[in-house]
């Protein structure tokens, strides 16, 4: 007598079957489950590359965003700081020029042109050389919505929340800035966090921080009187 | 024979006869060297104990006396205070390397805020300036730098001043307890305390004390009235001070000067035990590195690389 | 009162050398008081010392007088160890020399100190001592327990040389035996003082406490040697020949030791060749391509050394007068150049912060330093000769004292 025949076998085939289901069933499962992640992770690459095509076609689709209304709230972006609900962050007034904003104020009336070119009269004494070359002033700038700015999406911000602008490319940067790294810190170490925009620093237009006088050198000890 | 007299204290009495003379010959060309009149202030100033011994009731005389000291010697109402540390604070300072340009205002105003001799000069904080290429090399580190705009092409700038180490080897080293870490990790000095014997500044190796060879001074017109008892009060010559994280301001909840200053927001201060404050940021998220970090000193000052 | 008088008495006779001695020492002393009076009045920014260079030449030359303090013990080991008779008689000069040593260590860290006034301040009870972890209030500690205990076994044993009696060996013997520690204890708690400080790699060797020591043990003895030659040809006080060789002897081997220890340091950075060279580069050669104006300090110590050693190894040299003199003069000139600048100032240098202070000491330093000196030497000049009054008197017996003592005493001036 075989002393295995009283036990079932260790894989029989009941069993083994009601397995195989199960598992093919879990892996119907996750399959779908997953089919909503890879979506997100290509729209990021999709979004990148359509940018540069977004710029040329800006002016388009600005005119068909004309009525569209700012301030409705984006997806929460990934590593978001606490200090922070939502997305609106309380800043400093942005450092306009006397008398420059609202910028309505001459725009009103004017007919310019959507296509690239130099400003010979108003605005001629601004440079412009923050990144490619072949920037210029409406890929940040919104002509029929000449007090507001723009993001690549279209989407019109106030020059008050300025930093999503910037976050746009200076993404690791606006994620510093908002858990307080980036920048000046000023005011409470504990408690609210006071920030400055981006501008306040950073001249938009030519961000690069020029060189500073140093303040003078140390005393050498032999000269210590 | 005339007997020999018994000599038994003839050694003692002689010498101690000399000692006696020279001391009072010491202290007769001592005395011209004291300053000011000796009077009943001057004895309550003598005998003043270690600042953690002294009662409440008499440290706020203390703190009254010195006010009214430094009031006249200024020309202006001066309050000198003691606040203590909050709960639940732990201080931690951070240095981003990669956008110090190595301009000084740093430097400059915290002589400002802390009340800092003018001549002889004392600068608590001390700015190295490195080649990009070598890397930190202290050796070849140069303090004087003094072109025409920062920052020099090729050289980063790493300013150093002191680093509150929580094994702090200044606070091991001082025979009368003159130095120690208080709980929210500032490393204070008891000036009135201090005998001047500089062992703090030999163990130092941060190079972050400074002596007051001569008697300190700062002209009236930019004296900052606001002090503390361990932070930025007029020091009297012959002792040691350094960097006290502005206890005058952070204990009120403000960012020390050097961190309001900076052009370019290299510094950052704030509370580890804060799990949103910058600091705890940096620590989690960034290089971090900390100055010759074999000793173990474990101090709360790091440098790191932002960019 | 009397005895006031008598001492005074015999102090204040001598020779002429003896009274123009003392005037050299006085004047020294009454100069040096006046620059430490400028210098409490202007701040110890008169000296050259500055926060890259804090400790130079006051406590280089505490650092040295400690070794000399602590060389004391090298006469007493034998002497009460052994009982060896020969030295029994001359460990007393060893003791007063170590009074001395320690008196003039206290006021070089007088001088030194910002606020000397708050000293009180490290008395235990009275102000706040941090021990056990400050090896400065250690060594405050042990010094003054040193010179206490110098101080009375001296004392007693001329006082009973006075009064004509024998010395209670119950009362000196366990104060001399616990004197010998206490002499290691110095002068190794002052080499832990510089060695714990690991801000300070030239310092930071585990080697230091033994360089201390041995060069410790062969300076002290070298004063001593020349002064017992001065002794016995100004006394009939008798000092046998054995006894200075031995003590010579001895020096040679300290200092052998001390030139091994010497050379290991060197090895260890020369050879390792870390970032922790540029000390002892500064001490013999230079930094950044700059020849270090102590270089020929640190050659000549090393020098003076290496042919003291010789001098004293070999039988023949450190017998003959002439070059074990010049031994002692070397011996002392090495070590005291070893313990003061090559000790201190490339410790400083370059600092913490990578920065180099060329530092040499100001005259008010210079000034200061020599009356401390001269408080020593005079301090030593009279205790000496009360000393070997009482024990001349003492050898000679009772009837002949007074003439005899007077006239040893003005002839040992």
């Amino acid at each position: 007598m075989d002393k295995t025949r009283g036990k079932p076998p260790a894989f029989s085939l009941q069993p083994s079957a009601f397995s195989l289901i199960l598992c093919c069933g879990l892996v119907i499962i996750l399959a779908r489950s997953e089919e909503g992640q890879p979506q997100k992770k290509e729209s990021q690459p999709e979004k990148k590359e359509s940018q540069p095509e977004k710029k040329e076609s800006q002016p388009e689709k600005k005119e068909g965003q004309a009525g569209k209304k700012d301030g409705e709230p984006e997806a929460q972006s990934p590593a978001q700081s606490e200090a922070v609900p939502g997305d609106v962050i309380a800043v400093a007034p942005p450092p306009f020029s006397a008398g420059i904003f609202p910028c309505s104020g001459c725009h009103e009336d004017l007919e310019l042109s959507p296509i690239p070119h130099k400003m010979t009269k108003r605005h001629k004494e601004i440079v412009l050389n923050h990144g490619p070359t072949d920037r210029w002033c409406l890929d940040c700038h919104t002509l029929n919505n000449i007090d507001k700015l723009h993001l690549a999406s279209g989407k019109l911000i106030d020059f008050t929340e300025s930093y999503k602008l910037c976050g746009q490319c200076h993404g690791p940067t606006l994620r510093d800035w908002k858990a307080g790294e980036h920048g000046k810190r000023s005011g409470s170490w504990s408690g609210k966090k006071e920030y400055l925009l981006c501008a306040s620093c950073h001249n938009p237009h030519s961000p690069k921080f020029q060189p500073l006088k140093p303040l003078p050198p140390p005393v050498r000890p032999k000269d210590l009187r | 024979m005339e007997k020999k007299p018994l000599k038994q204290d003839i050694e003692e009495p002689g010498r101690r006869a000399w000692l006696k003379g020279l001391s009072l010959a010491a202290a007769g060309l001592l005395l011209p060297g004291c300053e000011g009149k000796f009077n009943e202030t001057d004895l309550q100033a003598f005998f003043q104990k270690n600042f953690r011994e002294i009662p409440k009731e008499e440290l706020r005389k203390v703190l009254e006396r010195l006010g009214e000291e430094y009031s006249a010697q200024y020309g202006q109402p001066v309050s000198v205070k003691a606040t203590p540390p909050k709960e639940g604070v732990s201080f931690a300072y951070c240095l981003d390397l990669s956008r110090c340009i190595g301009c000084r205002r740093c430097v400059y105003a915290c002589v400002k805020e802390n009340n800092q001799s003018r001549t002889p000069q004392v600068h608590w904080i001390t700015v190295l300036e490195m080649d990009k290429e070598k890397g930190v090399d202290i050796e070849e580190s140069n303090i004087y730098y003094d072109p025409e705009t920062v920052p020099r092409p090729g050289k980063f700038y790493m300013p150093v001043a002191c680093h509150h180490c929580n094994k702090a080897p200044c606070v091991k080293v001082c025979p009368v307890k003159a130095t120690w870490q208080e709980q929210d990790g500032i490393v204070v000095i008891d000036y009135d305390w201090c005998i001047g014997c500089r062992c703090c500044m030999s163990a130092c190796p941060y190079g972050a004390r400074r002596f007051n060879w001569g008697k300190p001074h700062v002209p009236a017109e930019e004296f900052n009235p606001e002090t503390d008892y361990l932070g930025n009060r007029p020091r009297p010559k012959g002792v040691v001070e350094k960097c006290c994280f502005c206890v005058q301001r952070v204990r009120q909840g403000k960012y020390p000067m050097c961190v309001e200053v900076c052009p370019v927001g290299a510094r950052k201060f704030g509370n580890l035990l804060d799990p949103k404050s910058e600091v705890r940021y940096i620590l989690e998220n960034k290089r971090v590195f900390i100055f010759k970090e074999e000793l173990k000193t474990l101090p709360r000052f790091y440098y790191y690389f932002g960019i | 009162m009397q005895f006031a008088a008598g001492s005074l008495r015999i102090v204040a006779h001598g020779s002429g050398v003896y009274y123009a001695w003392l005037a050299f020492l006085v004047v020294l002393i009454l100069q040096g008081a006046a620059a430490y009076s400028d210098q409490f009045k202007a701040g110890l920014i008169l000296t050259n010392m500055r926060d890259s260079v804090s400790w130079a030449f006051y406590i280089g030359n505490f650092t040295f007088l400690v070794g000399v303090a602590a060389a004391a013990v090298m006469l007493v080991i034998p002497a009460y160890v052994y009982n060896w008779k020969p030295m029994k008689e001359v460990v007393i000069f060893g003791e007063l020399l170590a009074v001395c040593s320690i008196v003039m260590c206290l006021l070089f860290i007088f001088v030194d100190m910002g606020h000397p006034e708050r000293g009180w301040h490290l008395i235990p009870i009275l102000g706040v001592m941090n021990f056990p972890s400050s090896l400065m209030a250690w060594d405050a500690l042990v010094l003054n327990i040193y010179l206490l205990l110098n101080l009375t076994v001296v004392t007693y044993l001329i006082y009973c040389a006075f009064v004509r009696r024998e010395y209670n060996h119950q009362i000196v013997w366990p104060l001399v035996i616990f004197s010998i520690p206490m002499a290691i204890s110095i002068h190794t708690v002052t080499a832990f003082l510089y060695n714990g400080m690991a801000a300070r790699p030239y310092w930071n060797s585990a080697i230091l406490a033994p360089r201390f020591l041995a060069s410790a043990f062969c300076s002290g003895p070298a004063i001593l040697l020349i002064l017992f030659q001065i002794v016995r040809k100004m006394t009939r006080f008798e000092i046998k020949d054995e006894a200075l060789h031995k003590i010579a002897e001895l020096m040679a081997y300290a200092m052998g030791f001390n030139l091994f220890l010497t050379g290991a340091e060197i090895f260890k950075e020369y050879y390792s060749n870390t970032q922790h060279l540029v000390y002892i580069q500064y001490l013999f050669s230079g930094l950044h391509g700059q020849r270090s104006p102590i270089a020929v300090f640190g050659w000549g110590a090393l020098l003076l050394g290496i042919v003291s050693f010789l001098l004293f190894l070999l039988p023949a040299t450190r017998k003959n007068p002439l070059t074990m003199n010049a031994g002692c003069v070397m011996i002392y000139a090495s070590v005291y150049i070893e313990k003061g600048i090559a000790l201190i100032i490339p410790g400083y240098t370059p600092d913490t912060l990578g920065q180099v202070y060329e530092y040499v000491p100001s005259v008010t330093e210079v000034r200061i330093s020599m009356a401390i000196f001269g408080v020593g030497f005079l301090l030593f000049t009279l205790m000496v000769r009360v000393a070997i009054a009482a024990l001349f008197g003492k050898q000679e017996g009772a009837g002949e004292e007074l003439p005899d003592s007077a006239a040893a005493s003005e002839s040992a001036g």
